[in-house]
């Protein structure tokens, strides 16, 4: 942290960045009101949680992402391997980036308006709920960016498909699920299991677990799958570590 | 002993080849991202516009022009000329000044050049995607429908090469102001978010708050998506349609005027780095 000042810029400029992203569809609740019965604060706590979520996920997974294209390429990942701790645990908090700030910064304050526009009844549940939510989340997109760098074995490049399911992932978890098409809704849910960390348990919170067909207490365990997913992740990176071979010495 | 000869170029080959594939595979994962994109604006806009609120924009007319913006994509002022950028930090700027041709005519002539081969390459897979695929797959409802008529498809054509016209004015900006400030991440991070809201990419402007119509009819990146995609779907008819063309004309005349001013005098001032 040695130029605060520039810190602080780059975070407003993350901050406003970001916030373009929530000017649709805070002119959307304004002319049409609501979108499929949901209201615009309980729109605001899905994109709080998941937007935090990413944020936080990138964060602290950077190295990861970057992987492909500084370790592979010049061979330096040799030099991970032969540290003696553990490899991801070298590649989490290579770099804090002052744009996550922002991101997160703005998430949070989204999600803020949004719980203070609806009614939720604040019980331990409803707190344990979505502080669960988040870190399944995090635990989601960091195992999105480790799958991604993973890739980078093969293809030695990072490829787009890890942002669709990053930022896209971002935006389409924004909403509550069921405006969606169904299949799309099961990919959200089975392959990719967004729905999980955001729309059940924060459906669960709100009150409006009847609006997912599913039991309340069920949906607030579901960001169990986040951490599962991110297990898979780190099982297919490490077949991946187990197979590398260098490409620079 | 023949294979001794053949396997260097066999060598040269396969790696050329992967080359390809990973190229080929860049740009496939890219044209997947848009169509993820834009599936999810199609059914967040179709949640929203099936509401008992009245919309300005048909559902038609909205799918037609989230997958229009998706598919022009590259048409926007995205960022200054990258090569421009490099010469600035280099000092090779100066070259510049020595061409025999009239500067800000050369660097207009780069950004139509980028601005119609790349764009209209990049803009047939969408284009065909959702104009034809979706159709014969009996999903042309949240496809890419034809031009509102005849009418509609010759203003269209206008519009758009009036976008290119606009759109490599905008950039061409970009590239002098690029010149004074010394820096283009600086001008990138302004302009994408600028670019994004106020040219409609984000969300249509006819959705935005009634009280906002007026400044967003008027304002210059309105003519880079909303007035060609627009005049395509048949909202935007007739002298209506014909006046955006000419805002259209309009703001490109203001631009290059600007940008051949600024430039005048950021040549004559030039700082030469590195030089």
């Amino acid at each position: 942290m040695q130029y605060p000042a520039s810190f602080l810029l780059t975070s407003a400029g993350a901050f406003a960045a970001t916030g373009v992203d929530f000017i649709a569809t805070w002119a959307l609740f304004l002319r049409f009101r609501q979108v499929a019965g949901w209201r615009i604060g309980e729109v605001a706590v899905f994109y709080g949680v998941i937007g935090a979520s990413f944020a936080l996920a990138d964060a602290l997974t950077r190295g990861f992402d970057v992987f492909g294209e500084q370790f592979v390429k010049t061979g330096d990942f040799d030099r991970v391997l032969v540290r003696p701790r553990s490899t991801v645990l070298q590649l989490l908090g290579y770099e804090l980036r002052a744009t996550r700030v922002g991101r997160l910064a703005q998430a949070l304050l989204v999600g803020y308006i949004g719980i203070r526009l609806t009614s939720i009844t604040w019980s331990w549940t409803a707190w344990a709920t979505l502080l669960f939510a988040v870190a399944g989340g995090m635990a989601l997109f960091s195992g999105i960016l480790v799958l991604q760098a993973t890739l980078a074995f093969w293809t030695v490049e990072s490829l787009e498909i890890g942002n669709a399911l990053t930022y896209g992932g971002v935006e389409a978890a924004q909403y509550p699920l069921d405006l969606y098409a169904r299949w799309f809704r099961n990919f959200l849910i089975f392959v990719v299991p967004l729905g999980c960390v955001s729309y059940f348990p924060v459906a669960a919170v709100l009150g409006k677990a009847d609006r997912t067909g599913l039991p309340a207490q069920l949906l607030e365990l579901t960001p169990t799958l986040g951490f599962l997913f991110l297990g898979f992740a780190l099982w297919v990176w490490r077949y991946g570590v187990r197979h590398y071979t260098s490409t620079g010495s | 002993m023949i294979a001794g000869v053949v396997r260097p170029y066999h060598a040269v080959f396969r790696a050329r080849f992967q080359l390809l594939l990973q190229y080929r595979a860049a740009a496939l994962a890219g044209f997947g991202t848009q169509c993820w994109w834009g599936a999810i604006k199609v059914m967040i806009f179709a949640a929203f516009l099936a509401g008992p609120v009245a919309s300005p924009m048909t559902l038609r007319q909205t799918i037609d022009y989230i997958w229009l913006g998706q598919a022009f994509l590259m048409l926007l002022p995205w960022s200054a000329d990258a090569e421009l950028a490099r010469m600035v930090r280099s000092g090779d700027i100066a070259y510049e000044r020595l061409r025999p041709v009239d500067g800000y005519a050369y660097w207009y002539a780069r950004a139509v050049a980028r601005r119609t081969a790349t764009p209209l390459l990049r803009a047939t897979p969408m284009v065909l995607l959702t104009g034809v695929v979706l159709p014969s797959l009996g999903l042309g409802k949240w496809g890419l429908g034809p031009p509102a008529g005849v009418e509609a498809a010759l203003l269209f054509v206008a519009s758009m090469a009036l976008v290119v016209a606009l759109s490599s004015a905008f950039s061409t900006l970009l590239d002098v102001l690029v010149v004074i400030t010394l820096s283009e991440r600086g001008v990138n991070i302004l302009v994408a978010p600028l670019a994004i809201v106020f040219s409609g990419s984000l969300i249509p402007l006819p959705l935005l708050p009634d009280w906002l119509q007026p400044f967003m009819q008027y304002q210059p990146f309105a003519g880079l998506i909303d007035f060609p995609f627009r005049i395509y779907g048949g909202h935007l008819i007739g002298w209506s349609a014909v006046a955006a063309l000419g805002r259209q004309g309009v703001w490109t005349l203001i631009l290059v005027v600007l940008g051949r001013a600024i430039m005048r005098r950021a040549m004559a001032r030039l700082e030469t780095q590195g030089g």
